[in-house]
């Protein structure tokens, strides 16, 4: 220790250039606003916190698009229920770790969009309360039914069923998914895309093989047809 | 701490034999803003001397492994998060470690140098905020934390982006990671990283000189390097005690050989709280440096491995461990053909490097006792588990 108190007024020098620097450049700013995350895509409207009442994009908008808060179910364009993705599997409710997702399955089939009828949840509730926004049910989700929602502005006076989701309070669109996160979605769509593609690809290179197997069995009878005419004769 | 009310004292005058012994118990905690959670010293006093103290802790408990006993292996993947809450990125691999030595996975490339910038990055989020509190402690009350905090933000912000959340990340998979970063992701990082040194120059200036620091710190809380050893501690306490032992050297886990850096430590026989102070400030550069090495070798790739779709190991005894922030982190797991584990151990540094409390707290004064504490850094979350 030189002079006492040499370290002490070296530090007192740091403060102050703080003090006057967070004035003038962001990054010694102490607090920092939502919008001023340094180079993070924020949506429109960054930062006007809170926004004006009843919007529906009220809180979504001023957190990061990777962000994740809890889960949310898909459905793609049109009527909700019509257009559910989920088919009642249960795999989430099966692999959740803290198990809060409660799901029964609908008694008949429905179809959506053309596709194969299947079921669709009868009852999805999801508690909040419990979730801890890991993001397994995501993950095991064979039908990308369900995603991450980023809302946060949960809080309700309501203690019992406040904070317990319900199949229409999880229900959100694609194009709200794609809002509130651009490029996840998108990649998304990429691939259920090509996924589809592959199948279909798929479906229609086995109907072609099974042609050409009938084909081929067709002539092979002819063939034999045509030998055993001859043998007759 | 003589604020007690009639009603309800928490502290109590000892009598021996009838005989008023002039030594008072305390009992700080677990609601005391010094103890870094929900943790009790039972302190026993003469005048403002310590005598006696006992950890007392478990306030936390959440029943961690006995729970990951009874789910797949993936699904205690997030609850390894909440084992110790500053650093769930490397929390992810010690798991993610054990797990893949049970069944055979490769890592490829790009998530290897992916789990090293993760965990470099959440060392830098520890340390500072080690750093910050420990200051805190000694009544630098608000602007060194503050300032630690500000630069804490900046790498939350990064794991946000990359793993969709700011502490409880759940990033780490089995072969691999969950998703690649996000496109400019590694630029930001190396934005943060470029401009860390700075802050860390100025941190330095603000406390390593400080007279105030160096007099409350320097000779209070020896931890002789026998001790340490023979206690198992690990980490920067064990470092700071003159014993040069770093798993990522020992173990050389992950890609670690393929960077240069060095492992601080004290070279005396004896670490005090200011040994541990600055040992953790001198990794912080060294861990910058790795960072730099990895975000300029890093290369495009897939980051996750083959891993089979449903995780279910043959039967083995396995142990994983990586030089957490705090010290060794291990998970010992015990596979018995299911898809559950029949055994799930964790090794967390924090409770044992607390074990130590006591010897070290020993004829000092009460108020360094709170600062010892500070300097093991230890998380609740993970003592209690
Ligand atoms: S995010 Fe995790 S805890 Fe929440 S519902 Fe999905 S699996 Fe369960
Ligand atoms: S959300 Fe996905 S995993 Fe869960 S029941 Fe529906 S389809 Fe199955």
């Amino acid at each position: 220790m030189s002079l006492l108190g040499g370290g002490i007024l070296k530090g007192m020098a740091v403060t102050l250039r703080n003090f006057v620097g967070s004035y003038f450049d962001r990054d010694r700013l102490t607090t920092n606003d939502y919008a001023w995350r340094a180079g993070d895509s924020l949506p429109q409207h960054a930062g006007e916190y809170p926004k004006e009442e009843g919007e529906q994009l009220r809180d979504t908008t001023t957190v990061s698009q990777y962000s994740r808060n809890f889960p949310m179910l898909l459905h793609d364009e049109g009527e909700a229920m019509d257009t559910i993705r989920c088919v009642a599997c249960q795999i989430c409710e099966r692999e959740c770790p803290p198990q809060c997702i409660y799901i029964e399955k609908s008694t008949e089939k429905m179809e959506r969009g053309g596709n194969k009828a299947q079921f669709y949840p009868a009852k999805f509730d999801i508690d909040v309360s419990v979730c801890m926004s890991c993001q397994i049910c995501v993950e095991v989700c064979p039908f990308d039914a369900i995603v991450m929602n980023s809302q946060f502005e949960l809080s309700t006076s309501n203690r019992f069923g406040g904070l317990l989701l319900r199949r229409d309070d999880l229900l959100k669109s694609n194009g709200y998914y794609h809002k509130i996160h651009p490029e996840e979605a998108a990649a998304r769509d990429r691939r259920m895309a090509e996924e589809k593609a592959a199948k279909e690809a798929k479906k229609k290179a086995a109907a072609e093989a099974a042609r050409k197997k009938a084909e081929e069995k067709a002539k092979a009878e002819a063939e034999a047809d045509d030998k055993k005419q001859e043998d007759t004769q | 701490m003589s604020s007690a009310t009639a009603t309800a004292p928490n502290y109590e005058l000892i009598q021996q034999d009838g005989l008023d012994t002039g030594l008072l118990e305390v009992s700080m905690g677990p609601h005391h803003p010094s103890t870094h959670g929900v943790f009790r010293m039972d302190v026993k006093l003469d005048g403002e001397t310590v005598v006696d103290l006992s950890p007392v802790f478990g306030y936390l408990h959440r029943n961690h492994e006995k729970l990951a006993e009874n789910m797949s292996y993936l699904g205690s993947m997030p609850f390894t998060d909440r084992l110790d809450y500053f650093n769930s990125m490397t929390n992810n691999w010690a798991y993610a470690l054990a797990a893949e030595k049970l069944v055979e996975i490769e890592v490829p490339e790009r998530a290897e140098y992916l789990r090293v910038i993760m965990a470099e990055l959440t060392r830098l989020v520890n340390h500072l905020s080690l750093v910050g509190f420990f200051v805190n402690d000694l009544g630098a009350l608000g602007t060194p934390l503050l300032y630690a905090f500000r630069e804490r933000e900046k790498i939350l912000d990064l794991f946000e982006q990359a793993s969709g959340a700011r502490m409880m990340c759940n990033y780490f998979r089995f072969g691999g990671l969950r998703n690649d970063v996000p496109e400019g992701w590694l630029d930001r990082a190396r934005e943060v990283v470029d401009r860390f040194p700075v802050f860390l120059d100025e941190y330095e200036k603000l406390l390593c000189e400080n007279e105030i620091i160096l007099s409350r710190t320097q000779g209070v809380g020896n931890l002789s390097r026998d001790l340490a050893i023979s206690a198992g501690i690990t980490g920067p306490m064990l470092r700071a005690s003159g014993e040069r032992y770093d798993l990522r050297k020992v173990d050389r886990y992950g890609i670690y050989d393929r960077f240069q850096f060095r492992v601080p430590y004290s070279d005396g026989d004896v670490g005090d709280c200011y040994d541990r102070f600055i040992v953790r400030m001198l990794e912080m550069r060294e861990s910058i440096g790795i960072l730099k090495q990895a975000l300029d070798g890093i290369e495009h790739g897939p980051v996750l491995g083959n891993a089979p779709k449903v995780f279910k190991p043959k039967p083995a005894e396995v142990y994983g461990r990586v030089e957490a922030p705090k010290g060794e982190l291990g998970f010992y797991l015990i596979a018995d053909g299911t898809p559950k584990p029949y055994r799930y151990r964790v090794r967390p540094p924090s409770l044992i490097n607390l074990t130590v409390l006591r010897d070290m707290c020993l004829g000092q004064k009460v108020a360094d006792a709170v600062i010892i504490l500070g300097s093991i850094d230890i998380v609740l979350g993970e003592v209690d588990r």
